[in-house]
């Protein structure tokens, strides 16, 4: 065992783990940090459900080694209601039905997130094609669709001055 | 069945038929729900697995000596751990099968049998250590021929899986082992006269791949085998039941000592009915006496649990000149991969149970392969066989310059009509299906260049069975619902809503939750579309029950009858002479309840008959790059007789999922395998799943046919929609490019072969 | 298991220092086809050297009258450069359609050269446009152009200890351009892919053209004969089917799960058409 003190910030929280050098970001998000709201569908990258954002950026967290995270900030599902207020993209995502299993909809929520926090008007196509890295096997994305364009209206109003 | 639980036409719902937030919803959108990957409890061990990289060997021997010597390393379990078992046939959710062979599945034996089979399996301190372990133990195998075309596999020099194995349904039983391991037929009429006597012939070959259900969560489980023989198991499932049913069977215990608690499932299309992991970790644990997790990667997934049986079916379809269809003629070939238990008969019942066909002669058999065994998948054997119809239908009606939807009309079955078994159809809402789909704007909006339309029908039977629900009430008058159904895509908004319905309270009023194997009565799979029928009546049936209590309660505390005591609006009211002000309110009755006879609770164990198919229409249009067969799915609309429709939106969700799974299975989804037997392409980035960007929108079309037989007219919803796609696809591509083609996937390559072919 | 060792340098020197003293230690920048391979078995180093906290290996400098693409700039970061967007269009295209959003902010160019993938979507774009690497290491700096990294299926001229510092690219001469076939939209590898770079006179007259193909060989090819066929031609049919004659000869693919050798063959002509088209519209 040769594990490595990391130091980063987690959802706004100075956080510090250990962790050996091959463990992912998701396995410490996980298994050290018990933040289980990032899930892991495939390890690989191909499947979106560990979307976590890293200085900004969204990324898959399995695609992460734990010890680049020294120094960064991370933002996972966990941090993006505020207390127990739910972000108007989790209200959108219950009230048009955008979950069967729900597996996938932390990682689509994080990556809905990353995207309207840059465009605060995507298309159509451009929802579908920012999430093209997140799977969901349930929704046939319609819902899913539907409820990021109406987050993407409600987050536009709420900053249109009054 | 009381008076309340009847089908009443016309009635008015208050709850029924509005899309209220989901009990579970606010867990699953900020990440805290706990699905079978995110479960852990103390002193846990973790486990791996060790899988064949053969396709087919008998294990001559393992030593796993270093592997037990390895620090940290708790337990080490092989196939000789396993009981041995007596041949024994048990329902394994939508599908049965031979209880030997569902432990051999879990751990091999003297043979593997494909590659990704498990032969041996660890539990360590670390996940890393237990796959260290792994890489210590050695597998002496003697590799034997395998086979992996189901074609191949029938010749009589093929390699043989199993020496036990004699065709079911064959006619005389076989006196020697094949790899065919079952058979089914129907015939009826004179087909041969009919198809010679017919105006137009259609004929075909279609194949169809095998195909993964692609639930995002992989299978996990946690098992905890205590020193009293007590144990207990964390995993999500279709059915924490059948989890403690097979294992408890697969380890010769009695079921009651095992508890099983559901967590939330990430997906499971019917690939989460069967056991894979359960019985291995119980024997981990009690080896190592501490509880033990076991969970698979994505490529565990992909090579050992069950996709869905690949598919040749040949066939031929008649009609007379003005298109009715006079005979049929099927044969097709399931390829179940190494251990038998699909139901060829669905695919049997499915393949025309649509249509009115006088003379047909059907004739399916399930083949056993060097690939893992299938399971079931979304209205498993359906969709396969409803390809080849479906676009032979369409064939039919262009040779007979008529119209698709109006082809299907003359012929739908309606009520009344025979199903395949000769029992007639209850109501069925087939006809009303295609008139909508003929009614709506996109059966005659103008397409653009490259762009084809396609249509098919199809439909799934659907299933009752066992459940049991309880509703109980707390001291408030809230109300507590309890099933042993899990809930995998919003099931437990349907049944507070038919609990809300029944005793007549707002919905918010009800609290639903899945409880464990200990703590409610037994309950089937959430498979066969029967959670929201089944169940579902298991729960308005407990609830009527409460309402009576409720009643009589009233009554008590008026001093009157139950008879001069109605329940309205969540109130009962009092009709007896010079009391007829009295009100109580559900609260203030639930206050009294110690007082006026007790606690207030219902348990409603039932077996529910009277499920009635769903049927579908979905038209698909295509843009086909003429230069590479590149295709684009522009636009679908799916239209499905729904029954009632509890829950809109989940209903919709339903079939915009079972839609989009089935345009990857015609588009893009396929095992692929090479010449030594392994897949290929046991990763998402090549088995090719739909991704958003990729799809339009899903219109949906909700036709409401009320079954008679539930109280809310419940109809199954969830499997229909995947058995229409694969041939409306077809057809579209067809419509295109002028090209049948008639093998799954419609790849870009093989598409722009056809368009080359001349 | 030998344990994995994890450096993050913030020089090129200590990069050079710690993969030399290692010959199984392998660079990491995006990591999103190392960190799969080690998760698989098929990698096993016994150290990772993390470049991203080189300063001169992140970022989009210029370079000349050209661009440096730091090794460690994810993909996302190209779209982001106004400049190299509007010179290299074609570039920052195929590099923005590797993976999805979340693999393109680790993915990196020069990783996707250095996977020596056939398939890999940037090179051949990288290659038309005449993009050359910087090479660090123990024996000092070498300058080679993109064509020359990959020999093989995961096979690179790179010696132990070397690794790429930045891709270089030339001032904006024509107009570039890359497609790739794939049965989805997204999320796939490349069945076939194409790119171009054309320099167009005044006139019309194609000046200089640089095609290369992806997916179609062991490595992406840069096809000679194909740019030669469009050069001193304004583009008529004729040259275009010259030229696409010239990308289907060089053509040696294999049938693998992806596509049929035949499939792949017909498709880099197709495409080579497409981008030409295309590239020929940004150029004049």
């Amino acid at each position: 065992m040769n594990k490595l003190v990391i130091s980063c910030t987690v959802n706004g929280d100075a956080t510090e783990f250990l962790a050996e050098p091959g463990d992912s970001l998701l396995d410490v998000l996980r298994d050290e940090l018990a933040l289980t709201g990032s899930k892991e569908g495939c390890g690989s990258g191909d499947c979106g459900a560990c979307t976590v954002v890293l200085d900004g950026e969204m990324v898959c967290a399995c695609l992460v080694l734990a010890p680049e995270a020294q120094g960064r900030h991370v933002a996972t599902i966990e941090g993006v209601a505020e207390g127990s207020r739910l972000h108007p993209i989790q209200e959108k995502f219950l009230e048009h039905a955008a979950l069967q299993c729900g597996f996938c909809t932390p990682g689509f929520i994080v990556a809905t997130k990353n995207l309207l926090d840059r465009n605060p008007d995507p298309s159509e196509s451009e929802v579908r094609y920012w999430l093209a890295g997140n799977l969901c096997r349930c929704t046939g994305y319609d819902k899913i669709v539907r409820a990021v364009l109406a987050a993407a209206a409600e987050l536009r109003q709420e900053k249109a001055p009054v | 069945m009381n008076e309340l639980s009847k089908f009443a036409p016309g009635k008015e719902f208050r709850v029924i038929g509005t899309s209220p937030v989901r009990p579970d919803g606010v867990d699953k959108v900020t990440g805290k729900a706990v699905y079978g990957t995110d479960f852990t409890v103390a002193g846990m061990l973790q486990g791996a697995i060790l899988r064949s990289p053969h396709a087919h060997a008998r294990i001559r021997g393992i030593d796993t000596r270093k592997a037990a010597a390895l620090p940290g390393v708790k337990a080490v379990v092989t196939g000789v751990d396993f009981p041995d078992l007596e041949s024994l046939v048990v329902s394994a959710g939508e599908s049965s099968g031979d209880i030997i062979h569902i432990s051999r599945t879990c751990m091999a034996h003297e043979k593997v049998l494909y590659a990704g089979h498990a032969v041996a399996a660890v539990a360590a301190t670390s996940a890393r250590l237990a796959r260290e372990a792994l890489a210590l133990i050695v597998v002496d195998y003697e590799i034997l021929p395998h086979v992996i075309d189901p074609e191949a596999a029938l010749a009589a020099d093929a390699p043989l899986l199993h020496d036990d194995v004699f065709t079911r349904g064959a006619e005389p039983k076989p006196d020697q082992p094949s790899n065919i391991a079952q058979q089914v037929a129907l015939d009826r009429g004179d087909v041969t006269a009919a198809l010679a006597g017919a105006a137009k012939v259609v004929g075909g070959r279609y194949t169809t791949e095998f195909v993964h259900q692609g639930y995002i969560e992989p299978h996990t489980c946690v098992a905890a085998w205590g020193a009293d023989g007590q144990a207990q198991i964390w995993a999500s499932s279709q059915g924490h039941f059948s989890i403690r049913s097979l294992t408890a069977t697969v380890l010769g215990i009695a079921m009651a000592d095992i508890r099983v608690h559901p967590l939330e499932i990430g997906g499971g299309f019917g690939g989460k009915t069967g056991i894979y992991l359960e019985p291995v970790a119980m024997l981990l644990s009690r080896q190592a006496g501490r509880p033990v997790r076991l969970a698979m990667t994505r490529a565990e997934v992909f090579e050992a649990t069950g996709p869905a049986p690949g598919a040749v079916i040949e066939l031929k379809i008649g009609a007379n000149a003005d298109g009715m269809l006079v005979g049929a003629e099927i044969d097709f070939v399931y390829n179940a991969g190494a251990y038998p238990g699909i139901t060829v008969h669905s695919g049997l019942t499915c393949s025309i149970g649509h249509y009115k066909v006088a003379n047909a002669r059907i004739f399916g058999r399930e083949v056993l392969t060097n690939r893992p065994p299938v399971k079931a998948y979304r209205a498993p054997s359906a969709p396969q066989i409803t390809f080849a119809v479906e676009s032979a239908l369409d064939e039919l009606a262009r040779e007979l310059g008529i119209d698709p939807l109006e082809l299907r009309l003359k012929n739908a079955v309606r009520p009344g009509d025979p199903q395949m078994n000769g029992v007639p159809y209850g109501q069925i809402g087939y006809i009303e299906c295609i008139e909508a789909a003929q009614a709506h704007p996109h059966w005659t909006a103008p397409l653009g260049p490259n762009e084809g339309r396609g249509v098919a029908g199809g439909f799934w039977g659907n299933y009752g069975g066992p459940s049991t629900a309880q509703v109980s009430l707390a001291e408030d008058g809230t109300v507590l619902v309890a099933t042993g159904s899990p809930d995998i895509g919003g099931s437990r908004a349907a049944m507070a809503m038919m609990a809300a319905e029944a005793l007549q309270l707002p919905y918010e009023a009800v609290r639903v939750i899945v409880a464990d194997t200990a703590s409610i009565g037994y309950s089937m799979v959430t498979g066969g579309s029967r959670t929201t029928f089944a169940t579902g009546k298991a729960v308005i049936e407990a609830a009527e029950i409460v309402v009576a209590q409720l009643k009589a309660r009233a009554a008590v505390m008026w001093s009157v009858s139950p008879a001069e005591v109605v329940w309205a609006d969540g109130t009962a009211t009092c009709l007896a002479e010079g009391k007829t002000d009295q009100r109580l309110t559900i609260r203030q009755i639930a206050a009294r309840a110690p007082f006026s006879g007790g606690p207030i609770s219902a348990q409603v164990g039932l077996n529910a008959a009277g499920y009635l198919p769903g049927f579908a229409v979905h038209i698909c249009d295509v843009e086909v790059d003429p230069e590479t067969g590149q295709v684009g799915v522009v636009r679908y609309t799916a239209v499905q007789d729904v029954g009632q429709a509890i829950h809109k939106s989940y209903v919709e969700g339903q079939i915009q999922g079972g839609a989009v799974q089935g345009i990857g299975w015609a588009l893009n989804e396929a095992y692929s395998y090479d010449a030594d037997g392994r897949m290929e392409n046991a990763g998402f980035l090549d088995y090719r799943m739909p991704v958003a960007s990729d799809l339009p929108m899903i219109e949906t079309v909700m036709i409401e046919v009320p079954n008679p037989a539930h109280p809310y007219g419940v109809k199954g919803v969830g499997e229909a929609p995947i058995v229409p796609p694969l041939a409306a696809v077809a057809n579209a591509v067809r419509a295109a490019t002028g090209k049948r083609l008639t093998d799954l996937p419609l790849s870009p390559d093989r598409i722009y072969a056809a368009m080359q072919a001349t | 298991m030998a344990s994995l060792a994890f450096h993050a340098p913030d020089s090129i020197a200590d990069a050079i220092a710690l993969l030399a003293a290692d010959p199984s230690a392998r660079p990491l920048a995006g990591g999103t086809d190392l960190i799969v391979q080690m998760r698989s078995g098929r990698s096993a180093p016994g150290a990772i050297v993390d470049l991203k906290r080189i300063r001169q290996l992140t970022g989009i400098r210029s370079h000349g009258t050209g661009f440096a693409i730091g090794a460690a700039t994810p993909c996302t970061a190209l779209k982001a450069d106004t400049a190299l967007v509007a010179a290299w269009p074609g570039v920052v295209e195929a590099a923005n359609l590797i993976g999805s959003v979340q693999v393109r902010n680790r993915a990196t160019i020069t990783g996707n050269l250095c996977n020596a993938s056939p398939a890999a979507d940037s090179v051949p774009a990288l290659i038309a446009a005449s993009a050359t690497c910087l090479i660090a290491g123990p024996k000092g700096e070498r300058e080679v152009a993109v064509e020359t990294i990959a020999t093989g299926p995961g096979r690179t001229s790179l010696a132990p200890g070397e690794f790429v510092v930045e891709i270089r690219l030339p001032a904006r001469a024509g107009g570039d351009a890359y497609l790739r076939s794939i049965p989805r939209t997204e999320m796939d590898i490349a069945v076939v892919g194409a790119g171009a770079n054309l320099t167009i006179d005044a006139d019309g007259t194609c000046a200089a053209a640089r095609i290369a193909i992806g997916a179609a060989a062991p490595t992406a090819l840069l096809v000679a004969a194909a740019g030669a066929a469009l050069v001193g031609t304004r583009f008529d049919d004729a040259a275009l089917e010259r030229m696409a004659d010239a990308v289907r000869a060089a053509c040696r693919p294999i049938d693998d799960k992806r596509g049929t050798a035949k499939y792949r063959t017909a498709m880099a002509g197709v495409l080579a058409r497409r981008v030409v088209a295309i590239a020929r519209q940004r150029a004049g």
